[in-house]
């Protein structure tokens, strides 16, 4: 007896030691997962920051009257006042490639800054302007660290006699970093200085709302069809075996479907988040319906049989009993198939939305981009102010990914206790 | 009835919103596509183009240049682009695609240079190259001097060459779908394989061999296929100082406190080197406009003049800063002027 049971306890000791050794692997394995998240997170949180700021440099512009028709204010040559303005502030700028970097000290858009102030103040006309300037994309980094001073006294593409320049304006306190506000409210630029992030955000709201709007409730029937009315027979396991295949169709695959089906045969206008939308959503669609099959597997047959004994139609059933009960797991599908789709950029390469828009969409047919798509052709862009601008729309799109997922959680949560408390 | 009463809603919505999918017509805006090396520069065009006048900025899809001519050469109408770009000059085959689907009348501009290098990590010295220096290192089979042709025995720089540094031979490059890798193969792999006497005589007798010798990189991991992304090579280069880039010219202006562009045949990558043409790899960026667009989609002439403005593809103006090389003064007046009567293209 006292033998026996020495054997067991050692077994147990074995037993329990396992256990602890396991949940310890258990432990490790999800905080190193979360380690490279918040790794991962903070490395473009880092570099994304600078994007955040834009620096500005003040500039005393003079509004010389005969510069200006009061008549034809619009048509004056802005440019140029800009340019000598420049030349006012920093004589010594001489040859030629001096002048060059001068004017490229500021920002392209500084003569559409002067001419809003000019058409907005017409009777400054003849007094001297000062004006806070958005800097060019060199600058900004210079100012903001981002590029060290060579030993040669030049930083990146600034010559020294710019760096110097630059100094003189931060010992006079004429140059200053400012929130971003452009970077979330303008349309994609070359100049890393004017590129914002808006366009491409309702350039993918839009394909997603599309996205949605076609395949949740397409997917949703279906999977109701295919679960509850279809006869099981050959032709209904093909369907089945067909649409799980299709959810793993590599996505570039529906881009030339999208391409040779939407564009190509229907004329729908290329480039345009209705098309990207309608692609996406053959890319959703299979997750959807497999998604919205297995939560209406997961209804209780009991709910069936109470609806069916108290003399409901199997319409009624479905519609009354069995799909509310299962529309929480079917969002989450929905959800998921959509967090996807938002990542995607392989299939809009096929449909023309990889290209440079500037104007924020303005309806489903025009002419939009997404937001992985901005990001790639950010990152793909010689100019290194793009890093940072690169680096801060992902932070965009992980924001926008979870306040879908959020969204999602709460719109389920709602359904739920709703369906609760009335009927239980 | 209750729950049915939730779903409506939704389903209402949903029925409207795709109902709201009326035929509201698209917008005419000029539509460009093309190679992604005139990318950085057309879209500059466009953007100041879109700021400076009345018209839509245009809309620009990077594709590449052979699948831009394609898209280009794909008929008339609103549904295809207006102007194609290019990383080389339209070939023959594509004309005449062009002319199968009725398009007839096409403008050609050539609007400047790009000049592609071969760049390293400022960290370390600067090297002059041969084209046969670097056909030697980066060809899959080379010719020796008895006339035959053996696998590519070179690991190391100093094997290939002793003036080159004794250090591994890594270079990072593009893929072949890239405009840039077909212009690198012409300029710098057939001219260093011409070097060779006897290849010259192979030429004439047996093309393909010719062919194969003297266009097929390494494939055994010294010559690594990078992708498109310029902008990880020069990460790469930074990180790992022994290996080299090829990659355009713009890449490295943008760069220059990090990487340099080692020099080909004597001439280093500089901006005046390639403007004037001595320095041995650059290649002409052209653009294609549909001239039977030209009445039908508004913009189109204000848009070449923009383009071909003296401050904008001019040998100062923006473009330049972007990092193309202009064309010469004289050359650029030429194509400005084609560009103004819309001459047809030439071939």
């Amino acid at each position: 007896m006292n033998r026996h049971f020495s054997v067991r306890s050692k077994h147990l000791a074995t037993r329990h030691r396992f256990e602890v050794i396991f949940k310890w692997f258990g432990r490790i394995s999800i905080f190193l997962a979360l380690g490279f998240l918040v790794l991962m997170l903070a490395i473009i949180a880092n570099m994304g920051a600078g994007a955040l700021q834009q620096t500005r440099i003040a500039l005393d512009v003079p509004l010389l009257q005969e510069g200006f028709d009061i008549n034809y204010l619009d048509e004056a040559d802005y440019d140029g006042l800009i340019k000598s303005a420049l030349r006012q502030r920093f004589p010594d700028a001489t040859s030629r490639s001096q002048k060059r970097q001068l004017n490229n000290l500021l920002s392209i858009e500084a003569p559409f800054t002067l001419k809003k102030y000019v058409l907005k103040n017409p009777d400054t006309i003849g007094s001297t302007a000062r004006l806070w300037f958005i800097a060019s994309d060199d600058v900004d980094l210079f100012f903001k660290g981002s590029i060290e001073l060579a030993p040669e006294g030049n930083a990146g593409r600034l010559i020294s006699e710019a760096v110097a320049w630059v100094n003189e304006l931060k010992a006079a306190q004429a140059i200053k970093t400012v929130f971003n506000f452009n970077f979330f409210t303008g349309g994609d630029s070359r100049e890393p200085e004017l590129a914002g992030i808006f366009s491409a955000l309702v350039g993918t709201a839009l394909s997603l709302l599309i996205c949605l709007a076609i395949s949740f409730p397409i997917g949703v029937l279906s999977a109701i069809y295919l679960e509850e009315f279809v006869a099981k027979n050959r032709w209904s396991d093909f369907v089945e075996i067909n649409i799980t295949n299709l959810a793993a169709v590599p996505s570039i695959v529906f881009g030339i479907l999208g391409l040779t089906i939407f564009i190509n045969g229907f004329g729908l206008p290329r480039s345009s988040p209705l098309v990207g939308g309608m692609v996406l959503a053959l890319m959703t669609l299979p997750t959807i319906i497999i998604a919205s099959r297995a939560a209406l597997r997961s209804v209780p047959i009991s709910i069936r049989h109470a609806a069916i004994g108290l003399g409901a139609t199997p319409i009624q059933t479905i519609f009354h009993h069995v799909t509310p009960l299962a529309m929480p797991a079917m969002l989450t599908g929905a959800i998921i198939g959509m967090a996807r789709a938002l990542g995607e950029t392989a299939p809009l390469l096929m449909i023309g939305m990889v290209a440079f828009i500037v104007d924020v969409p303005d309806s489903i047919f025009s002419p939009a981009t997404a937001l992985p798509v901005q990001i790639f052709l950010w990152a793909d862009s010689p100019e290194r102010a793009f890093l940072e601008k690169a680096s801060a729309a992902i932070i965009v799109l992980v924001v926008f990914l979870i306040i879908m997922n959020l969204s999602a959680i709460i719109l389920r949560q709602k359904f739920q206790k709703k369906f609760c408390k009335n009927n239980f | 009835m209750s729950r049915n009463n939730r779903l409506r809603p939704v389903l209402i919505s949903a029925f409207i919103f795709l109902a709201g999918i009326s035929s509201v017509q698209a917008q005419q805006q000029i539509k460009i596509v093309g190679s992604s090396t005139v990318f950085p520069f057309i879209t500059s065009v466009a953007e100041r183009f879109g700021k400076n006048t009345n018209f839509k900025t245009p809309i620009v899809e990077s594709t590449g240049s052979g699948g831009g001519l394609k898209l280009f050469c794909a008929g008339l109408g609103n549904l295809t682009p207006d102007i194609a770009s290019a990383s080389r000059r339209i070939k023959l085959s594509e004309v005449e695609l062009c002319s199968q689907n009725g398009v007839a009348d096409i403008v050609e501009i050539k609007i400047g240079f790009d000049g592609i290098v071969l760049a390293n990590s400022r960290s370390v010295e600067l090297v002059d190259f041969s084209q046969r220096d670097i056909f030697l290192a980066l060809a899959k089979n080379i010719p020796n001097e008895n006339g035959q042709i053996i696998a590519n025995p070179f690991f190391n720089w100093r094997e290939v060459n002793p003036n080159l540094p004794d250090v591994k031979i890594e270079v990072m490059g593009p893929p072949p779908t890239s405009g840039t890798r077909d212009a690198f193969v012409e300029l710098i792999m057939i001219a260093g394989c011409e070097t060779f006497n006897w290849v010259e005589e192979l030429k004439t007798s047996d093309k393909a061999a010719y062919q194969a010798l003297c266009q097929t990189m390494r494939e055994d991991g010294v010559y690594i296929e990078a992708g498109e992304n310029d902008n990880l090579i020069v990460q790469k280069l930074v990180a790992n100082p022994a290996a080299y880039g090829i990659f355009g010219f713009g890449f490295l202006d943008s760069n220059t406190d990090i990487i340099q562009g080692n020099s080909i045949a004597g001439i280093s990558p500089e901006f005046e080197n390639i403007a004037f043409g001595e320095y041995p790899v650059s290649r002409s960026l052209y653009i294609y406009v549909k001239k039977a667009h030209v009445n039908e989609v508004a913009g189109i002439e204000e848009f070449l003049s923009e383009l071909m403005a003296n401050k904008a593809s001019g040998p100062d103006g923006y473009l330049a800063d972007k990092g193309m090389i202009p064309l010469p003064e004289n050359e650029h007046e030429l194509w400005s002027l084609r560009a103004a009567n819309l001459q047809n293209l030439q071939f």
